[in-house]
């Protein structure tokens, strides 16, 4: 499989940044309950390790579609902490201007292509970018990442369905923390193995355990690959885990404290946090790493609070593009 | 000037607006192989290939989807629906994606994609297949919706709106694609701006607007008023968002009354809001109340005496022209 074992400096540069979405999501959550913070939140928090692969496993021209559930994907892509911070802050430095909030961030620049928020509704979407690199033949790959819940819904099927009849380059990623807001996986499907859905569709299918960043970086790896050599989509099912509920206002009593601790003991920073003191790194250098983080995303925060708010002209003069010369 | 019909007006101009820019391409069911359901598409494959006349599966909300998706990083699809009423499985789609990415993103992402079809009643297809879409599209900020009327706007218009760099929702009609009219000749290009309203004729009695399949039923309304000496003034909008007011308060303030005749449900849409600007931009030259002659508010019936019930009627807008004018 096309993607060669990361050394320690990779590894050092993955616990970096899944150092730096965690933060910045605690930060996230410990300002929403201060009010700074409106709207819906939905954390990461656990599941770091997938952004971090993909972004790893992407060229700088590729596309990235996630849902609601979108600051890591953005952070793991290079989207500056202070833009994303101040997004939820709901000012005009954030990355989509105080105009889409937590769940919809933009940056078009890096081909993150947005966080979309009705459930199943983006996918088609990023058939559609891959549909354009098929049209114009250049060499870029989509990756769209959605839920377990999403897979029920028909978003899902026709979006799977036509990217596996056009044979397009996209990469399909559920990320499957087992519940759909609050419904375990076994009250919604009659699969516990969902990435066999991908036969009916005539793509690869393909799964893995998501709290180990290099294995998800190999799969995504391959499946990109595939894709970016005209050998059509691939549907990857990663299992992982939110450590939060679904939401801010999701307390998440519908599981057990019991699997919460055991899942927590699969943390994946955790595991690159072991695995590099096992490669003989210093703890210290882990220390100092986090500390940096820290203070990062602090002066994210201090950014945020301290732009100016949202602009109506801004809202105003971007319901419509200018017209001009096609 | 020659005369073509509508269907051959919409065909030029994505033929013409194909040719002119690579970027262009329409997907749909039936519009390459078998030609279009309504043969509005008739020949481009063979013209085009199937690179860019692309069948698809019965999939709105995916094809949808998919040309939202292109037209994001830089294509213009043209995105066509077998009807419109097949639209609604991908209303989220248009609605929420198509128009919202561009002011989600604050302006970092463009979608500019035609949607098109035909759009109302044709004829005996009973309350699944008759919807009048308008009034559903008209109310979203982000999108342009087009109802043109004749083959000459048809073919003016469905080029502006495939050069547009927003989602237009554009709307056609079954029973318009075999009416006949002018076009300018071939080499003449014409790209009729959108938001543009038309003066269809001129009188000084009293004011209608109305658009679509009951402009022509105006049309034929007004030349009886005319025998029996009321001359009616007639206004197509063209383009139903964004509305253009302005001939229409030009010719109210001429002829003091007016009514407006659509097709769609009463309750809302196009024909209220017609009636809701008009009020206010020129009430002090209204000597009657504003009427509207819509479709009965009913899912539309199969029987073809109930459908032309349903529908507006020549008697319907006649009565209605008589009642602002005073007339017996």
């Amino acid at each position: 499989m096309g993607v060669p074992l990361p050394d320690k400096d990779d590894l050092l540069r993955q616990y970096r940044m899944m150092m730096v979405i965690r933060r910045f999501e605690e930060e996230a959550a410990r300002n929403y309950a201060k009010g700074k913070i409106g709207g819906f939140l939905h954390l990461y928090i656990g599941q770091e390790a997938i952004a971090v692969a993909a972004a790893d496993a992407l060229a700088d021209q590729d596309y990235i579609f996630q849902t609601y559930r979108d600051h890591g994907t953005a952070l793991a892509r290079g989207m500056s902490p202070n833009a994303a911070m101040a997004e939820l802050f709901g000012r005009d430095t954030g990355c989509s201007r105080g105009l889409g909030g937590s769940m919809h961030y933009f940056d078009a620049e890096r081909g993150f292509l947005g966080g979309w928020a009705i459930v199943g509704g983006h996918m088609a979407l990023a058939a559609g970018t891959a549909f354009k690199s098929k049209y114009v033949g250049d060499d870029r790959v989509t990756i769209c990442f959605f839920g377990d819940g999403s897979t029920n819904i028909g978003g899902f099927h026709e979006a799977m369905s036509l990217a596996g009849l056009w044979k397009l380059p996209v990469v399909f990623v559920c990320e499957n923390n087992q519940y759909a807001m609050g419904t375990p996986l076994e009250r919604t499907s009659p699969l516990e193995d969902l990435s066999i859905k991908a036969t009916g569709y005539g793509i690869a299918g393909d799964r893995c355990e998501g709290h180990d960043v290099e294995v998800v970086a190999d799969r995504i790896g391959a499946a990109v690959e595939r894709a970016r050599k005209g050998q059509g989509p691939t549907f990857i099912e990663i299992l992982t885990y939110r450590f939060r509920g679904h939401s801010m206002s999701d307390p998440a009593k519908y599981r057990s404290r019991t699997e919460l601790e055991q899942r927590k003991q699969r943390d994946p920073i955790t595991v690159v946090r072991e695995r590099l003191l096992g490669l003989g790194v210093e703890e210290s250098t882990l220390d100092d790493i986090d500390l940096e983080v820290d203070e990062e995303i602090d002066a994210a925060v201090r950014f945020a609070d301290e732009s100016e708010p949202a602009r109506e002209d801004v809202m105003l003069s971007t319901v419509l593009a200018p017209e001009g010369d096609a | 000037m020659r005369e073509i019909r509508y269907r051959e007006a919409l065909r030029e101009a994505m033929l013409e607006e194909m040719e002119r820019d690579e970027s262009v391409f329409l997907m749909g069911e039936e519009v390459g192989h078998y030609q279009g359901a309504y043969k509005v598409s008739e020949g481009l494959l063979e013209k085009f290939g199937e690179r860019r006349v692309i069948d698809t599966p019965i999939a709105e909300a995916g094809f949808a989807g998919v040309g939202i998706g292109a037209a994001m990083v830089g294509l213009r699809p043209i995105i066509e629906f077998m009807t419109w009423n097949f639209s609604f499985v991908a209303f989220d789609q248009i609605i929420n994606n198509a128009a919202k990415v561009y002011p989600m993103s604050a302006g970092a992402i463009q979608a500019p994609i035609v949607f098109r079809g035909p759009n109302g009643a044709a004829k005996q297809v009973a309350a699944q297949h008759s919807h009048s879409s308008a009034p559903f599209y008209t109310n979203i900020p982000g999108l342009y919706v087009i109802q043109p009327s004749t083959p000459r706007d048809a073919k003016g218009l469905l080029k502006s709106a495939i050069r547009s760099n927003n989602p237009v929702v554009f709307l056609e009609g079954e029973t318009l694609y075999g009416v006949k009219g002018e076009v300018p000749d071939e080499g003449e290009e014409e790209l009729i701006p959108i938001g543009q309203s038309r003066l269809a004729r001129s009188g000084g009695d009293c004011t209608i607007v109305s658009w679509g399949r009951p402009y022509y039923t105006v049309l034929a309304a007004a030349e009886k008023l005319a025998a029996e000496g009321i001359e009616c003034e007639v206004i197509d909008p063209r383009t139903l968002r964004p509305l253009d007011t302005s001939l229409m308060v030009q010719s109210v303030k001429k002829t003091n009354r007016c009514v407006v005749v659509h097709e769609h449900w009463p309750y809302g849409g196009p024909g209220a809001e017609i009636v809701d600007r008009l009020q206010r931009e020129a009430f002090d030259y209204l000597d009657a109340p504003l009427e509207r002659v819509a479709s009965l508010d009913v899912p539309m019936p199969y029987a073809l005496n109930l459908e032309d019930t349903v529908l507006p009627t020549e008697e319907r807008i006649i009565d209605a022209v008589k009642s602002v004018s005073y007339a017996e």
